[in-house]
């Protein structure tokens, strides 16, 4: 990186900008046309969600979860249910599995028409924008059909869903796979042989291999860096060890890459859907869950379509979670993103940004530091860090100041 | 005297090309919504667009010398309409035409993006500051182009207006037909003197804004626009003009139906254009225009001096 002169502008992308759908911030520092450095700045969109649910029931909490992201919303709730399901022991029907893993793949297949059109609305290629989202609504109607909500679905409830699909919606799942995998068929086509979009998405916010790992990237950012990393197959939860489906990876590293890994993983989701509508088990949607949990806690992971999604809940016995935590994908994929952006072209920027399919208001959590024996303090250093790990240590009998002299007070990083 | 005024100020002048830059522009976006499966504006969608930017208030930043800031939008349409009182409509020529007037037209036809990029310059805006500077990078990239690509037929007519060239290829329909290069290079620098998709850099919305009229509100953005719409009926009527010579002999009203029908194909291709690529990176634009555009060009100017000597002979 060079250095900051003072022919260099800083410009500010956000809080509020064309390129941005939420409010977030990017301060840009250029030479040029070229960018030096990009600093992140989260939280225009802290909800207190998390501190929310602590106050409502568990079935109150679920609805409000739903609501976390507004188009991977079965992705938080199932995530959270799943948790909960864990603490209460719940054994769910196979039937209740198929149907929520048949949502999850139908917002799979919206999540990433939509991305595909924001893509193109990045680059200036708004016909792309327009086609894609004309079929989004082919998902939306069938969801809305299902569920009877276009955005939260609602379908979630511990023990299992709340809606079964019948005979008839099948056949109209069906009917619509076939027009859409036509479609993005044509889509396939279009990014592999349209140059003004290859060239635009081509080489452009490299993330290697080594760096997508080391970063902590996951999802499509992950797998377009050829990190086989999917939690449908690492970890299955609901039917996706009774499915076959293939995790499509792509070693471009680059923007195209990500773009054809969510064009294939539309290809994927129209079998895995087929599949499960095709051997639907019968039984029951639901088995009863009580209202108030038994103390414990489970952390649960979940493949949203912008990555892998984490809850952790810890129940007191009361009928309210004592902590929610959640960790949306876009955190774990925006370290990444500074790193792609550097010495790279100012309008690559907003492409770059969008191929991790950024939710920023998803992501927004709240750390409050306060110093020991009160006061506020914004920053804590390292080797206050370690002082304090000592001491902590120390009340518990452990003295440990002898341990890690490398890591001494005052040596930081 | 009173017949040059009509001229100027009515038809085919200011108000005749406010209309038929509103109805090109009707056009264009009609079109553009067709070949994305949308429904598309109404027609009156953008004499309502100019209506309602002139009823709104124009902001000026505290920063900006307001002369500058004001009299660019003038000079903008100022110039778009001048240029196209040379540009022969029904017959060889207008009253106004001399010889060399094909580049007066030209260089009338740069002032507007000069004022892009004065405009934006003094905006004091970041976003218009590097708008401004791609409008002037661009400039450099497709100017050239264009330049060689418009003179080349005129060397082969041998005259530097386009009334002349005109009456040439009227004589010599035939001739039309060595200039078909040109026309491709003149259409793709014509994208660029546009800011049209794929050369949208300067006005590139999710990187900068609005480029170099982030600042712009009110009339004076409403005459931006203006000077963008008949710049592109301008532009398309020049090679119209150069290219496609056809029908002048016609007279009266044939010659001016052929002429519409020729612009709004070219401003049909413009749509087209904007409905099948994605916007270019500047790097990319800079050379694909020095590497392909100008030397294609360049091909048109031998070809033409080649067909010159041979008819000559």
């Amino acid at each position: 990186m060079s250095e900051t002169r003072s022919r260099d502008v800083t410009i500010p992308i956000g809080p509020q900008h064309p390129a941005l759908k939420e409010p977030t911030s990017f301060s840009v520092t250029l030479s040029g046309e070229k960018i030096l450095q990009v600093g992140v700045r989260l939280g225009y969109n802290h909800r207190g969600i998390e501190k929310a649910c602590e106050s409502r029931s568990f079935i109150q909490s679920l609805y409000l979860i739903e609501r976390v992201c507004g188009i991977c919303s079965h992705s938080h709730s199932s995530c959270f249910v799943q948790a909960v399901e864990e603490i209460a022991g719940l054994q769910l029907p196979h039937r209740a599995m198929y149907l929520r893993t048949i949502i999850a793949e139908l917002e799979r297949l919206h999540s990433h028409l939509l991305w595909l059109g924001v893509a193109g609305h990045e680059i200036g290629f708004d016909t792309l924008l327009m086609y894609t989202w004309r079929d989004r609504e082919i998902v939306m109607d069938l969801l809305a059909a299902i569920t009877g909500n276009r955005v939260n679905y609602g379908m979630n409830t511990f023990g299992g869903v709340r809606r079964d699909i019948s005979p008839e919606q099948k056949a109209d799942i069906l009917k619509a796979m076939d027009t859409l995998e036509e479609r993005t068929k044509y889509y396939i086509s279009v990014a592999t042989e349209e140059t003004t979009l290859i060239q635009r998405l081509s080489g452009v916010g490299v993330l290697s291999h080594d760096d997508a790992i080391r970063l902590g990237a996951v999802g499509p950012t992950a797998r377009a860096s050829n990190v086989k990393r999917d939690i449908r197959k690492d970890d299955p939860y609901a039917a996706y060890d009774q499915v076959p489906f293939e995790v499509i990876t792509s070693d471009l590293n680059d923007v195209y890459g990500r773009t054809l890994v969510r064009v294939r993983e539309l290809m994927e989701s129209y079998k895995l859907i087929r599949h499960l509508l095709n051997s639907l088990p019968d039984g029951p949607i639901a088995v009863k869950a009580p209202r108030k949990m038994p103390a414990g806690e489970a952390v649960s992971r979940y493949e949203a379509p912008r990555g892998e999604n984490v809850h952790y809940v810890r129940a007191n016995g009361s009928e309210k979670p004592e902590r929610v935590k959640v960790r949306a994908p876009t955190l774990a994929n925006v370290q990444a993103v500074a790193h792609m952006l550097i010495d790279r072209y100012l309008a690559d920027l907003p492409i770059v940004v969008a191929a991790i399919d950024p939710c920023f208001s998803c992501t927004d959590r709240l750390i409050d530091l306060t110093r020991e024996g009160g006061g506020r303090c914004d920053v804590i250093t390292w080797g206050q860090l370690h002082d304090y790990s000592l001491r902590w240590y120390k009340k518990q009998g452990m003295d440990l100041s002898k341990l890690n002299s490398r890591f001494k007070c005052g040596e930081s990083s | 005297m009173a017949g040059d005024l009509f001229y100027i100020l009515i038809f085919p002048g200011f108000l005749f090309l406010v209309v038929f830059a509103l109805v090109a522009d009707y056009i264009d976006r009609k079109l553009h919504a067709k070949f994305q499966n949308r429904i598309g504006p109404p027609w009156y969608q953008p004499l309502a667009d100019l209506i309602k930017l002139a009823a709104k208030e124009d902001l000026i930043p505290r920063q900006v010398d307001p002369w500058l800031f004001k009299l660019a939008p003038v000079f903008a349409v100022t110039a778009v309409v001048t240029a196209a009182l040379y540009i022969p409509i029904w017959r060889h020529g207008t009253p106004m035409s001399f010889n060399g007037d094909v580049i007066v037209v030209l260089y009338l036809l740069t002032i507007p993006t000069v004022t892009f990029f004065l405009g934006g310059w003094y905006s004091r805006s970041v976003y218009s500051m590097i708008g401004a500077a791609r409008s002037i990078m661009q400039l450099f990239a497709y100017e050239i182009p264009l330049f060689l690509s418009i003179l080349a037929p005129a060397l082969l007519a041998d005259s530097w207006s386009l009334g002349g060239m005109s009456l040439f290829y009227a004589h010599h329909p035939w001739y039309a037909l060595f200039n078909v290069v040109g026309l491709f290079t003149a259409l793709i620098a014509l994208l660029g003197k546009l800011e049209r998709v794929p050369f949208d850099i300067p006005e590139a919305e999710t990187e900068i804004v609005a480029g170099s009229f982030t600042e712009y509100s009110g009339r004076l953005l409403a005459m931006f626009r203006l000077a963008l719409s008949i710049e592109m009926i301008v532009g398309a009527a020049l090679i119209a003009a150069v290219f496609l010579p056809f029908g002048l002999n016609l007279g009266g009203p044939a010659a001016f139906g052929l002429y519409l029908v020729k612009v709004l194909g070219i401003v049909a291709l413009i749509a087209l254009a904007r409905t099948v690529f994605a916007r270019l990176r500047i790097d990319q634009m800079i050379n694909f225009c020095w590497q392909f555009v100008a030397p294609v060009a360049f091909l048109q100017v031998i070809i033409d001096l080649i067909a010159k000597g041979v008819i000559a002979r």
